[in-house]
């Protein structure tokens, strides 16, 4: 488990500043949830730590093992991303297929992973004849797959019905269980079920508020007293 | 139940014949119509009767001839597509290359293929070679244009996860640009498979020996106009089978789209 922290991270967007001197840490083994309005610059934020930010930002970016973190990192986006002329089982691997390491063992491992997710069965599917919830399944048996420490999701379940949305989460908690979690979500709801430490990113200029720290493990339950009266507290620090 | 069943997959399998067979029997209908009523005499316009005689009596002499026609157009294909492709990758990963290629891009469509033909045939002879270069010359616009298309449109969200898989710029154009650039190629190609016949065809009128082009200026010359006709009708059969073979090929390769619709659909 890592811990991973970025400092004075800045971004600018077609020559305007979205944030300047930002400091964040990511708890080792937990889950930080970054919430604030459409446009601030969370997944901004999560692009810089992923390494996908080429000049437009930039940041001190620094892991506990003092080790780079490019490189040490999956991504889950908000669209499933799973490319439609590969199979259920292609996509789960394809980041070995990428790097041109894929053998034998991965296919067992990611047959395995789909069984969590539970598409042992559909693993010679195309995502075409797949679910919203089966596809963010096979997303997630594919961020599993590259079992990296630190995991960067970018509002992975929104596009999703609230059922389907509630399953998916405490599925995504049990089976990145150690992992080092970014969640960048619009959902006051979602962060307070799910994270450790919840980050509100808001303000002119824009600035992070003060971590809030719900209590119990996740996924709480979302009618849990405690829950809902932080969610007011949130939302509060959302419309400051 | 299960026999209503397999009639019905019968059914479905052969229907899509029904339209074709339908079209060209009341074009031969239409045709013969308009010879009856309009007593054309046999030089201007035979009826489908006697081209079906001449079709048959100079069977071997017309088969030979299409063979040497879908030679050049097959050749033209592959080798313009292999060339639309090749320019379509210079273009994506190089820079410089797209200010120097763009212009040769545009130039090669915007010139007609008739006005270089003279050239074609006095550079490469009047053999094979010459009406490939004809055919390649039409081909390659769609296809280099249509792929170009295809790879400068790649999903970022697909590009952005390479990134974060340490996908190397190779793996990255054969796993996903180049996987999610073909429908666009495809379309380049249905239009490329739809044109090719008329460079080699071109090529053939302007100097050759050999095809069917060559031998329907030569049955012309010799008012053998049905044979000119049946010549015209296998040269239609063959440009029709080359383009379904090529969509037939292409909707296979893209089963993943669902809204892949060939024109047989």
């Amino acid at each position: 488990m890592i811990s991973v922290s970025v400092k004075n991270a800045s971004v600018r967007y077609k020559n305007h500043v979205l944030f300047e001197n930002l400091d964040l840490t990511l708890p080792a083994g937990e889950w930080t949830c970054l919430l604030g309005q459409s446009g601030i610059g969370k997944s901004s934020l999560l692009r810089l730590l992923a390494g996908l930010l080429a000049s437009d930002g930039y940041g001190d970016i620094q892991c506990s093992d003092s080790q780079n973190l490019e490189s040490r990192v999956a991504y889950m986006a908000q669209t499933d991303l799973l490319m439609p002329w590969l199979s259920v089982l292609q996509n789960v691997t394809i980041g070995a297929k990428l790097r041109g390491n894929l053998d034998q063992h991965d296919i067992e491992k990611a047959k395995i992973l789909l069984d969590k997710v539970g598409l042992a069965q559909d693993s010679n599917r195309y995502p075409s004849a797949l679910s919203g919830g089966m596809r963010q399944r096979v997303a997630l048996a594919r961020t599993m797959f590259e079992d990296k420490p630190a995991i960067l999701m970018d509002e992975p379940f929104s596009a999703l019905d609230a059922i389907t949305r509630h399953r998916l989460q405490a599925l995504a908690v049990e089976l990145l269980i150690d992992k080092t979690v970014l969640l960048i979500t619009h959902d006051p709801m979602e962060a307070l079920r799910l994270g450790h430490h919840i980050r509100i990113l808001g303000g002119d200029p824009v600035q992070l508020g003060p971590a809030i720290i719900p209590q119990g493990k996740p996924p709480r339950p979302v009618d849990d007293p405690h829950v809902v009266e932080l969610q007011q507290e949130v939302w509060q620090q959302l419309a400051a | 139940m299960q026999s209503s069943d397999n009639d019905t997959i019968t059914n479905s399998q052969w229907r899509w014949l029904v339209r074709p067979i339908t079209l060209a029997i009341g074009f031969i209908v239409l045709w013969q119509l308009v010879t009856w009523v309009t007593q054309a005499p046999v030089y201007i316009l035979p009826g489908p009767g006697k081209v079906l005689d001449s079709l048959f009596n100079n069977l071997g002499l017309i088969l030979g001839h299409a063979g040497t026609t879908a030679l050049e157009i097959v050749l033209g294909l592959i080798i313009g597509t292999l060339l639309g492709i090749a320019s379509a990758l210079c273009l994506t990963y190089f820079q410089p290359a797209r200010h120097w290629l763009l212009p040769v891009l545009v130039v090669s469509q915007s010139l007609p293929v008739f006005a270089l033909a003279p050239v074609l045939v006095l550079w490469f002879g009047y053999g094979l070679a010459s009406k490939v270069a004809m055919a390649v010359l039409i081909i390659y616009f769609p296809v280099a244009a249509a792929c170009y298309d295809g790879l400068r449109h790649t999903n970022a969200g697909w590009l952005d996860l390479a990134r974060t898989m340490n996908a190397s710029k190779i793996a990255t154009l054969r796993q996903i640009r180049f996987p999610a650039a073909l429908p666009a190629l495809a379309s380049g190609l249905r239009v490329a498979a739809a044109v090719a016949p008329i460079g080699a065809i071109v090529g053939e009128w302007v100097g050759s020996s050999r095809g069917l082009g060559y031998l329907m200026l030569h049955a012309n010359g010799r008012m053998q106009i049905d044979l000119m006709f049946a010549a015209l009708f296998v040269l239609a059969l063959l440009a029709i089978s080359i383009y379904f073979l090529i969509n037939r090929i292409l909707t296979r390769l893209l089963f993943w789209l669902p809204e892949t619709l060939s024109f047989t659909d």
